[in-house]
């Protein structure tokens, strides 16, 4: 089975985050990365069913040089290799115009199944999977809490729905999957994971070598334009109490009993 | 109609999703910015008995689109039935509530229109005319402004609670409900439903806790939840956490809070190590008293919280617990 597993490398959670001098986009400059948290356990979900029916991780990554970081986590923990879309054409892209490009790279290869995260930490579109599943003209399935091995054709997958629901469907391969987090624990990369990613194919592709005109990806090829990105200013501001923590704890038992009478 | 905003309403158990309403509300104030005409689409199986209920905001019509591929929910005949209405009818926005079956299908309609979707919208406002739209991008911790770029539709999906179902106006009589002819004779439905069921009941009913700390990502590992449960304790609480916290299996899904866990609102909620994803919030923000602990400042859950301590956990914890068991003598 050849499986297709979406990377976005993200700012790792707790890095600050800086506004660039562009006043849309965050300056990244020497900032902490990580694999996005949902993409993590995607690309765990895709090394698992191909180790279980025998097959290949391919993993697939729009983004700048240094995402070469991520790619070779990604290779670490065991995707037998890479497709890294990274050309100056590419940047800027919204949801659209990114999964154009991903649709275009994964279709190329042939998979039997596509797994994306179901969103992404930073942009948060919770779009790209579906995107690329109706570009490709697959079915798709998204916020995917296990998988069954495929039988006849087709796949079984649990999908989450609100409030504590969740539903069994099968739907034919090939398929795009977007995987929730928490869907099998996600493995560490081992030091021979680690030596052995530096052997790893690592193939770079601009929109030229997928058939693309650079006019539809990226910037020129979006949809939706961030005009501005800034800190939000709060609504309703928490009282933050002050001082070292046992005069804040302090504080606050007193507000719970005297003021909010909770206590 | 040419031109006009749609609002489209989500059915569940053949009534109108709460959220749609949100959407109505939404989608009255872009109308009133733009000066476009606002109409409803109510999707799904038994959308005709459900537009009555719709037909009584203040919309210009409802347009119903109801046909039986359309029950139970799949992404094909949905993504193909309002495919078909919006180039029958060409409007030039489509708005939907940020549901999870939203998140199923609706890139499928904007990736078949060749659209542009702006997803999660907090609100929206007209500058000089041209809507923008508000996102919150970075796990809320940064405002992003959108605006559409080239031609065709526009969809728009809204974050549940940035709109208000009361908001949505009534209108001064029912709105007139038209019967949306679509024909999905020739789509094929893919996806097959086999069982649709809640996970064993919940162990613990956290709804009816009076006190609950919940515990977020920020605890760093499993072994250092003796300190929240310590709290929890002295609080007469019960002990509860955020989704990461369940997916690396320190605590059992039964403590999860958000929406695709549990919905609490006691007395007083504590929250530890948490930022304040929305789909946090929305489990939690309507409790009594709220108090966050977080190193960040930035962090979001302080713009749900009445009271905040900016600090340390693993110091602001053992000193609240401290004084917890000093004042209330356990
Ligand atoms: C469809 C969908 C459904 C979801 N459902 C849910 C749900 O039901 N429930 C839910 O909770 N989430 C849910 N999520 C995930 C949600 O988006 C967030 O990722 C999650 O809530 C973040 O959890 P957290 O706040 O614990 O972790 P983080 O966002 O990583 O935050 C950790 C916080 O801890 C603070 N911190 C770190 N160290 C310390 C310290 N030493 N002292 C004090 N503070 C510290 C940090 O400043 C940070 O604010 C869902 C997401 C999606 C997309
Ligand atoms: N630049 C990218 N490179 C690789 N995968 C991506 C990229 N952007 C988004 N994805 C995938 O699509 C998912 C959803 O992203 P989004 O639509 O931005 O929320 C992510 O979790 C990734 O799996």
């Amino acid at each position: 089975m050849k499986i297709v597993v979406c990377i976005k490398q993200v700012p790792e959670r707790d890095a600050r985050l800086r506004i660039a001098p562009d006043g849309r986009s965050v300056d990244s400059a020497g900032a902490a990365t990580e694999i996005n948290e949902s993409d993590q356990y995607a690309l765990e979900a895709g090394l698992r069913l191909a180790e279980g029916v025998g097959g290949e991780v391919v993993a697939l990554l729009l983004g700048p040089d240094g995402a070469e970081e991520a790619i070779r986590r990604a290779l670490a923990m065991g995707a037998t290799r890479a497709i890294h879309l990274n050309d100056a054409a590419f940047q800027e892209g919204d949801a659209s115009a990114n999964a154009r490009a991903l649709a275009a790279a994964a279709g190329a290869e042939s998979p039997d199944l596509i797994l994306t995260g179901l969103q992404s930490d930073d942009a948060g579109w919770s779009q790209t999977g579906v995107l690329l599943a109706e570009r490709l003209g697959w079915p798709s399935a998204t916020l995917i809490m296990e998988i069954e091995p495929p039988a006849d054709g087709r796949i079984k997958v649990k999908r989450e729905l609100e409030s504590g629901w969740f539903q069994w469907i099968t739907l034919p391969l090939p398929a795009v999957l977007t995987i929730q987090s928490g869907i099998y624990p996600v493995r560490y990369a081992t030091l021979k994971g680690i030596m052995g990613a530096k052997k790893k194919e690592m193939k770079k592709m601009a929109p030229a070598d997928l058939g693309l005109d650079p006019g539809q990806v990226g910037a020129a090829g979006r949809r939706v334009e961030v005009r501005r990105l800034y800190v939000p200013e709060k609504s309703a501001e928490a009282e933050i109490l002050q001082g070292d923590a046992a005069t804040a704890a302090a504080t606050l038992v007193d507000r719970l009993q005297k003021e909010a009478k909770v206590l | 109609m040419a031109g006009a905003i749609w609002a489209v309403t989500q059915l569940e158990q053949g009534e109108p999703k709460g959220v749609s309403y949100e959407t109505i509300a939404a989608g009255q104030k872009l109308a009133a910015a733009l000066g476009k005409p606002l109409e409803s689409v109510v999707l799904g199986a038994g959308a005709r008995t459900a537009a009555a209920k719709v037909a009584a905001r203040k919309v210009e019509r409802v347009r119903v689109v109801d046909d039986p591929k359309l029950d139970p929910y799949t992404p094909d005949p949905y993504t193909a039935a309002l495919r078909l209405a919006v180039e029958a009818e060409t409007p030039d926005y489509v708005l939907f509530p940020h549901t999870y079956q939203v998140r199923d299908w609706v890139p499928r309609l904007a990736a078949a229109l060749d659209a542009g979707f702006v997803s999660d919208v907090i609100d929206v406002r007209a500058d000089g005319g041209e809507p923008v739209f508000v996102r919150q991008p970075f796990q809320g911790k940064l405002n992003a402004d959108c605006v559409f770029a080239g031609a065709g539709p526009r969809l728009v999906s809204f974050q549940a609670g940035a709109f208000l179902a009361d908001d949505a106006q009534k209108g001064e009589s029912p709105a007139e409900i038209v019967d949306q002819a679509i024909d999905l004779s020739g789509v094929e439905v893919r996806t097959q439903v086999l069982d649709t069921f809640q996970e064993v009941e919940n162990k613990v009913d956290l709804s009816r806790a009076d006190v609950i700390v919940a515990v977020g990502r920020g605890i760093g590992k499993q072994e250092n939840l003796g300190l929240v449960e310590e709290l929890a304790a002295a609080l007469g609480g019960q002990l509860a956490a955020s989704r990461p916290v369940c997916d690396n299996e320190w605590l059992p899904m039964d403590r999860q809070i958000g929406s695709s866990g549990q919905t609490v609102a006691p007395r007083l909620y504590l929250a530890v190590g948490i930022s304040g994803a929305i789909q946090h919030l929305v489990g939690m923000k309507n409790s009594g008293t709220i108090v966050a602990i977080n190193k960040d400042a930035n962090a979001p859950i302080f713009s749900v919280a009445d009271y905040g301590i900016v600090g340390d956990l693993f110091e602001v914890v053992p000193a609240l617990t401290a004084k917890v068991k000093e004042t209330r003598g356990v």
